[in-house]
């Protein structure tokens, strides 16, 4: 019992016990951190290097010649940003990643209202159509949409033709295209945000509603005074968070697009691969993804802070 | 609706002096409706990718290239592409690859992030705040920002094109988040059960497996679900690892077994993607409950 507070807390009661067998506590617990340190150390050598130290050494390889041989310093940034293809990328990874996550969030937004306001019985039934394709792989579900977008016999161009439109070059045009890698994202990610906003309006309390329909509260301004501020940290994480992986998706645009037409749909994770994999350039590929690294850390220190509040909240 | 019909009737008596309560239930009842409006709209966006991959599967080739067809609808089903699929050519292979990666995966995953978030929720020690915050930051590292070096590295150590690779290096985006939601489960446990456990001399092992490990099972499920379902579903790392045939796993064996040159068996294509789909839509089916209470732990408010 004793040794369960030392470490944690000075509490008083312990102590009292303690002078008689103070060494062998204290050895305890060496032992015991000594024993939990073993327990991380699997963790530790994932992380450390499989995480950390490639990242490291992704910053060491983006300054080397292409052919690994010569130290260049920061050569290989300056060449990348004074590529117009490279202007691109960086363009098309902030569209493709704004424009999705705002998306997917409003979508998300409205189906877990919709959601709460079904009766409790129905609700698993549509939840569970509605999870569909955040459940299917995204490698897997985009060669369905890849199948639909196709030039020739796209399932959609079929249904415009019925309502008398031209049909559409989905994948060929620049334009549709960033619509498409878009659509498939919001597609495929918009579920995730359904849940997580429907388990954080699961929990706002009932009372404050009440309270708000006492005061005359619109359903708007119930909304805007109690749903929302409920809400805001949820929203703020799920959202910081997607910002995070739609950023740095690689799978939807690889599969539907290659980056194509006319390089108009790259993004970082896709270029990078053309770049330092199939082109062979290792350096100038390492370069590419480092670029992600600033925006990527400092929405992860907003995620972080989120985070930590939440969890004040929680515990007190 | 018995809410709505309760309310109607409160309001009803009452309907001259206060006609705002009678307008509550008519906007509740056209809530209803534009919600069951607004759900049909998603549900037919969100199931018309499956259910056009379903009728694809079904099809002959001469099927499939006749252009005069209503192209959503089979006319005359055929599993000959899913008997093709399981029989000729690789897709077995790649099936058994992609289940030998995963359930590997998963138990590595399991045994790493269970003995950590076990000595980070209960035994402190030097650093281990930081390394808490650590293992949360690592989560949000993605997987695009490293597959450079680490193909360096798989490199060096001979691991390139080896179906092993993937075991190794899928646990660095699995590790981390189950690491973190076991934390949160393995706190939420009261202190009083590890004192008693102590009390009656149990050791730390013990104390996880005979207490943290039964009374965390759900949160241990939660994770388990994620870790298959991410190294299910991982493809940049088999694309940048894994070159011939009898390596790859599903993700990427699809596309490059089917796609010769131009010539694509969207038949075959899709039935293959109808399988490769299927686990984690049976495992959704059935555990889906566990996941989310899991995976929005950190959404609810205790």
């Amino acid at each position: 019992m004793a040794d369960g507070n030392v470490l944690t807390a000075p509490a008083p009661a312990p102590v009292a016990v303690a002078p008689a067998r103070t060494g062998a506590l204290r050895r305890l617990a060496r032992r015991r951190s000594t024993l939990a340190f073993v327990m991380t150390v699997p963790l530790l050598t994932v992380i450390g290097g499989l995480v950390v130290w490639p990242f490291f050494y992704a910053i060491y390889l983006s300054m080397l010649n292409k052919r690994m041989t010569r130290f260049v310093g920061l050569d290989n940034f300056a060449f990348l940003l004074s590529r117009e293809t490279f202007q691109l990328v960086i363009m098309q990874s902030v569209i493709f990643a704004v424009g999705a996550v705002v998306a997917k969030a409003l979508i998300g937004f409205i189906l877990a209202h919709v959601l709460h306001a079904l009766p409790a019985k129905g609700q698993r039934k549509w939840r569970g159509m509605l999870l569909v394709p955040w459940v299917i792989p995204p490698a897997i579900s985009t060669l369905a949409w890849w199948w639909l977008f196709d030039p020739s016999y796209s399932a959609i161009n079929w249904l415009l033709m019925g309502i008398g439109a031209p049909p559409v070059a989905w994948l060929g045009e620049p334009g549709w295209a960033r619509f498409a890698v878009i659509l498939v994202n919001v597609w495929y990610g918009a579920p995730f945000f359904m849940i997580m906003y429907l388990a954080a309006l699961k929990s706002v309390p009932d009372q404050l509603y009440e309270a708000a329909a006492i005061d005359g509260a619109t359903g708007w301004q119930k909304l805007r005074y109690v749903t929302l501020p409920m809400m805001k940290n949820i929203i703020a994480i799920t959202v910081l968070f997607s910002l995070i992986v739609t950023f740095a998706n690689f799978d939807i645009v690889r599969i539907l697009t290659n980056g194509g037409p006319q390089d108009r749909t790259h993004i970082f994770g896709t270029y990078a691969f053309q770049v330092g994999i199939q082109s062979g350039d290792i350096p100038l590929g390492a370069a590419v993804s480092l670029f992600m690294f600033p925006v990527l850390a400092l929405l992860a220190v907003f995620v972080l802070r989120d985070v930590s509040r939440r969890s004040k909240e929680m515990a007190g | 609706m018995s809410v709505t019909a309760a309310a109607g009737a409160a309001a009803a008596p009452a309907a001259p002096l206060y006609r705002k309560v009678g307008s509550i239930r008519r906007e509740r009842r056209w809530a209803l409706i534009g919600a069951y409006v607004a759900l049909a709209v998603f549900v037919v966006f969100f199931l018309t990718p499956p259910f056009h991959m379903l009728m694809t599967s079904l099809k002959s080739s001469a099927e499939i290239a006749d252009l005069s067809n209503n192209p959503w609808i089979v006319r005359s089903p055929t599993l000959e592409n899913y008997w093709a699929l399981l029989n000729h050519g690789s897709y077995p292979r790649h099936f058994l690859n992609s289940v030998i990666v995963t359930l590997s995966t998963v138990a590595i995953t399991m045994v790493i992030s269970l003995l950590a978030a076990f000595a980070l929720a209960r035994m402190r020690f030097w650093g281990s705040a930081t390394l808490a915050t650590g293992v949360f930051l690592t989560y949000l590292v993605p997987e695009t920002l490293l597959f450079i070096p680490l193909f360096q590295t798989i490199g060096s150590l001979g691991l390139y094109n080896n179906l092993w690779a993937m075991v190794l290096l899928y646990p660095t985006i699995t590790v981390p988040f189950c690491t973190w939601i076991m934390i949160g489960y393995f706190s939420s446990i009261p202190k009083e059960l590890d004192e008693a456990a102590l009390i009656d001399g149990a050791n730390h092992f013990q104390m996880l497996w005979k207490i943290f490990i039964p009374v965390a099972l759900p949160g241990i499920l939660a994770a388990t679900i994620f870790a298959f379902t991410v190294s299910w579903a991982q493809f940049l790392y088999p694309m940048v690892f894994l070159v011939s045939s009898e390596q790859m796993v599903l993700t990427v064996g699809i596309v490059s077994d089917l796609i010769r040159g131009d010539t694509f068996q969207w038949g075959m294509i899709m039935a293959g993607a109808i399988m490769a789909a299927l686990p984690p839509l049976l495992i959704y089916a059935f555990l889906m409950d566990y996941y989310i209470a899991g995976l929005t732990a950190g959404a609810t408010k205790g």
